[in-house]
């Protein structure tokens, strides 16, 4: 190409004289700008829909304003809450035994937080860590403005653990306005009165049991899918597409059927007065007092997912499998390879970008499961994405429900950079 | 099709001016969602000509929060529980109600006095007291369980047990069923040996547990067979009973009292009219209305003698209340500001207990 523009002849141009490479930049200026148009919408739902609340979604995780500062809703402003008392926290050590002048910029604070209203956003920062300081900080904000010095024996007065160091230390904590303790707490860490990183008592540890249960139960169901989807989609593949197409319905039909009623006609087959219970006594497998408990528990956790999550297992390897020639079994058998080594030097590696593909939807969409172990998880059951909705609905502390949902992000983020490592992300092929 | 499209438009428009007055009221739908919409929505639409919406929720707090603080409040008045709503409160995201609005009872004693104690607090107003009972299906269970101690009793009455997937409740009845008296609970389950053994209660029968969430979910589960007692709200089992003609029967040992009350979230968008909705449906003749709906107990005293009979016209509603004097001989009261206080760290364990 360089060689023609630089033609003694001089430039090229097009009919109306203009030189042929501006002429093709502008048409192609103009073509981009229309496709920049056409993906417009698509970008700005993604940024709107997904990118944004991402960002939120972090942010509140490392949102460490219940002590800090007060979003008044009369006047839209805010308000920065226990300013002296943040001052003296700055000015002391981690750990130092709180003097007079502590108490009096705490006794400031809880008469301001009483006027501005704010009291109960401060009792219940505090009370995340330290239970039962909520109503510490409610009944002695409602007496702190008439409170007289010495104000350590004023604050002792009505509560003597004012003088708790735990609770200092969760005071001081609270006075940065970002934190990471949402993460120690969503790892079951806490702080000490010193500052320094503890695990939480033995029967308060929750969060690192789920994590890791829900992981080995989202590749245990990946894997049941695979072993339930290979067969059927090979046989997908391989029957002629009338009698594939109608068989295809089968597979289709569920994935078009509410999530919701596919969970409860679970529930209605396996519970031990179900269908499935009733047919075994019938025929005399179990006694009536020994029904199976097959629902409640881990095992309906793990057989209505598998069923749930099966077509999307199903379909990527449908559409891998179809363009297989199947001349190159036929030339594998030919050449002397048993069926079972034509099948597995010859056949499955073609399959491998299907397998991937559906491995890593089914992985990911369980891992982030929620209403199915809702339902018929019981106790053991529970997935981490019962705890996030739990700390939305019922705690409200929306701080750690975004540390533990960015944790389940990270994971799943790591493990798709992994399969990037090992498997390659160019050899997935969804459909 | 333009011109349709401006007409209906404008038709529509018109319409909404013609009906300015509208609210939005939140509750937790099923029967007792519709004992409002029959006792507080219809009469109120009807003598106002405003517009009432129903709308439901699993938990009418959660979307308070979300709403007031993202900005968007779309709710007028919702439908929480106690705990909720001095939380609410204490944390800026409702309005303020005073109280002295509220009309007197029809012998003219005024409203502070009328309504049960605690019924009234800075930001919301009650309506009704409800409470969670256990009931047993009486063609699965041999005898007559009375106390608490015999729901959590396998020997005596083998079978699966219903209970509230939640911290609430389930430790106080534990503690209830291992010889606490009623009124010692709480300070009971201050202390750390309080809390242990109301776990350890609950550890004799986790195994044979099957836990709900939704309350309508333990008449289910009741009438399916698949448990043979279950904690539940006695509204939900009274409806089942009566109602539906379903065999079961409330044992009210140990039973735990509990308001559920109106507010308003911060910056609803109708504020009058929803003070004048919350003014008007907690009047004594309405909360005596709901009472033919569903058996919750209307927080006014003077309500008490206008609660007459169930929709199906015979059966008389005041034995099946919560507060019928029968019903309360080993009764607790919800203490919401232990709750308040404690229900992050007790959910915390319930949550590591349940999951180990």
């Amino acid at each position: 190409m360089s060689d023609v523009a630089d033609t003694p002849q001089g430039q090229l141009t097009t009919a109306d004289g203009k030189p042929l490479k501006a002429a093709l930049a502008h048409a192609q200026a103009h073509r981009k700008r229309r496709a920049f148009f056409l993906v417009l919408p698509l970008l700005l739902f993604v940024v709107i829909t997904f990118l944004i609340p991402i960002g939120q979604l972090l942010t509140m995780s490392v949102n460490n304003s219940g002590f800090y500062s007060w979003k008044d809703r009369d006047t839209g402003g805010t308000v920065p809450l226990m300013v002296e008392l943040r001052g003296w926290f700055d000015e002391t050590a981690a750990g130092t035994e709180p003097d007079e002048a502590a108490y009096a910029a705490l006794v400031d604070g809880l008469a301001h937080a009483r006027e501005t209203k704010s009291i109960g956003q401060i009792g219940t920062r505090i009370n995340y860590e330290v239970s039962g300081s909520r109503s510490m900080f409610t009944k002695s904000a409602r007496r702190a403005a008439k409170l007289e010095p010495p104000y350590k024996e004023a604050l002792l007065d009505i509560d003597e653990d004012w003088a708790d160091p735990k609770l200092w230390g969760a005071m001081r904590n609270a006075s940065k306005p970002v934190t990471i303790d949402f993460y120690l707490a969503a790892l079951d860490r806490t702080r000490d009165a010193e500052g320094n990183i503890v695990k939480v008592d033995e029967e308060r540890a929750v969060y690192i049991l789920l994590f890791k249960r829900t992981l080995l139960l989202s590749a245990l169901i990946t894997f049941m899918t695979f072993l339930l989807g290979f067969p059927i989609a090979h046989l997908l593949a391989t029957l002629p597409l009338a009698k594939s197409n109608l068989l295809m319905i089968f597979v289709l039909l569920p994935f078009w059927t509410s999530l919701l009623v596919r969970t409860t006609s679970w529930i209605v087959l396996l519970q031990s007065q179900g269908v499935v219970n009733d047919i075994w006594v019938s025929l005399g497998i179990l006694d009536d007092e020994n029904r199976l408990q097959m629902i409640y528990n881990q095992t309906g956790t793990i057989i209505a997912m598998t069923h749930i999550l099966l077509p999307f297992m199903v379909l990527p390897l449908y559409s891998v499998m179809r363009p297989i020639d199947p001349s190159y079994v036929r030339a594998a058998r030919s050449l002397g390879a048993t069926s079972w080594t034509a099948f597995r030097r010859v056949y499955m590696p073609q399959t491998v970008p299907g397998i991937g593909a559906g491995g890593l939807l089914v992985f990911i969409l369980a891992v982030g499961y929620y209403i199915t172990p809702a339902l018929v998880g019981g106790s053991t059951g529970q997935l981490i994405s019962n705890l996030i909705a739990f700390h939305m609905q019922k705690s409200l502390n929306w701080s750690l429900a975004a540390a533990l949902a960015s944790l389940l992000l990270f994971g799943v983020l790591l493990l798709y950079w992994l399969y990037d490592r090992l498997i390659g992300i160019d050899n997935l092929k969804l459909g | 099709m333009k011109k349709t499209l401006i007409l209906t438009t404008a038709l529509t428009g018109f319409a909404f001016t013609a009906n300015a007055a509208e609210v939005t009221i939140m509750s937790w739908g099923g029967a007792y969602g519709k004992s409002q919409v029959e006792a507080y929505n219809k009469p109120f639409a009807e003598q106002t000509g405003a517009k009432v919406t129903m709308v439901d929720a699993d938990n009418p707090a959660t979307p308070i929060k979300a709403q007031v603080e993202a900005g968007n409040v779309t709710i007028d008045v919702a439908d929480v529980e106690y705990s909720d709503a001095v939380r609410l409160c204490d944390e800026g995201l409702l309005e303020e109600i005073d109280t002295s609005m509220l009309p007197d009872a029809p012998d003219g004693t005024p409203a502070a006095e009328d309504f049960i104690e605690g019924a009234l607090t800075d930001c919301a107003v009650a309506n009704i007291v409800w409470s969670t009972v256990y009931a047993y299906n009486t063609e699965s269970v041999d005898g007559e369980p009375m106390t608490m101690a015999d729901f959590f009793d396998l020997e005596k009455f083998p079978g699966k047990r219903g209970l509230r997937k939640a911290a609430k409740a389930n430790l106080e009845m534990a503690l209830v069923a291992d010889g606490v008296p009623a009124g010692e609970v709480y300070d009971l389950l201050e202390t750390e040996e309080g809390v242990d053994r109301a776990f350890a209660k609950l550890d004799t029968i986790k195994d044979s547990i099957v836990w709900w969430e939704a309350g309508a979910q333990p008449p289910q589960l009741l009438a399916d067979g698949e448990v043979v007692m279950s904690t539940a709200y006695n509204g939900r089992i009274f409806n089942a009973a009566v109602g539906e003609d379903q065999p079961f029967e409330i044992v009210w040992d140990g039973q735990i009292l509990d308001f559920d009350l109106f507010v308003i979230p911060k910056g609803a968008p109708n504020l009058e009219t929803a003070m004048e909705y919350i003014k008007f449906s907690t009047d004594t003749q309405r909360l005596a209305d709901q009472a033919k709906w569903i058996s919750y107990g209307p927080a006014r005293k003077s309500s008490g003698a206008l609660v007459g009979l169930y929709q199906d016209g015979e059966t008389e509603m005041a034995p099946h209340m919560p507060t019928a004097e029968a019903n309360l001989t080993n009764a607790i009261v919800n203490d919401f500001e232990f709750w308040a206080d404690r229900d992050v760290e007790l959910s915390e364990r319930f949550n590591a207990w349940l999951a180990n």
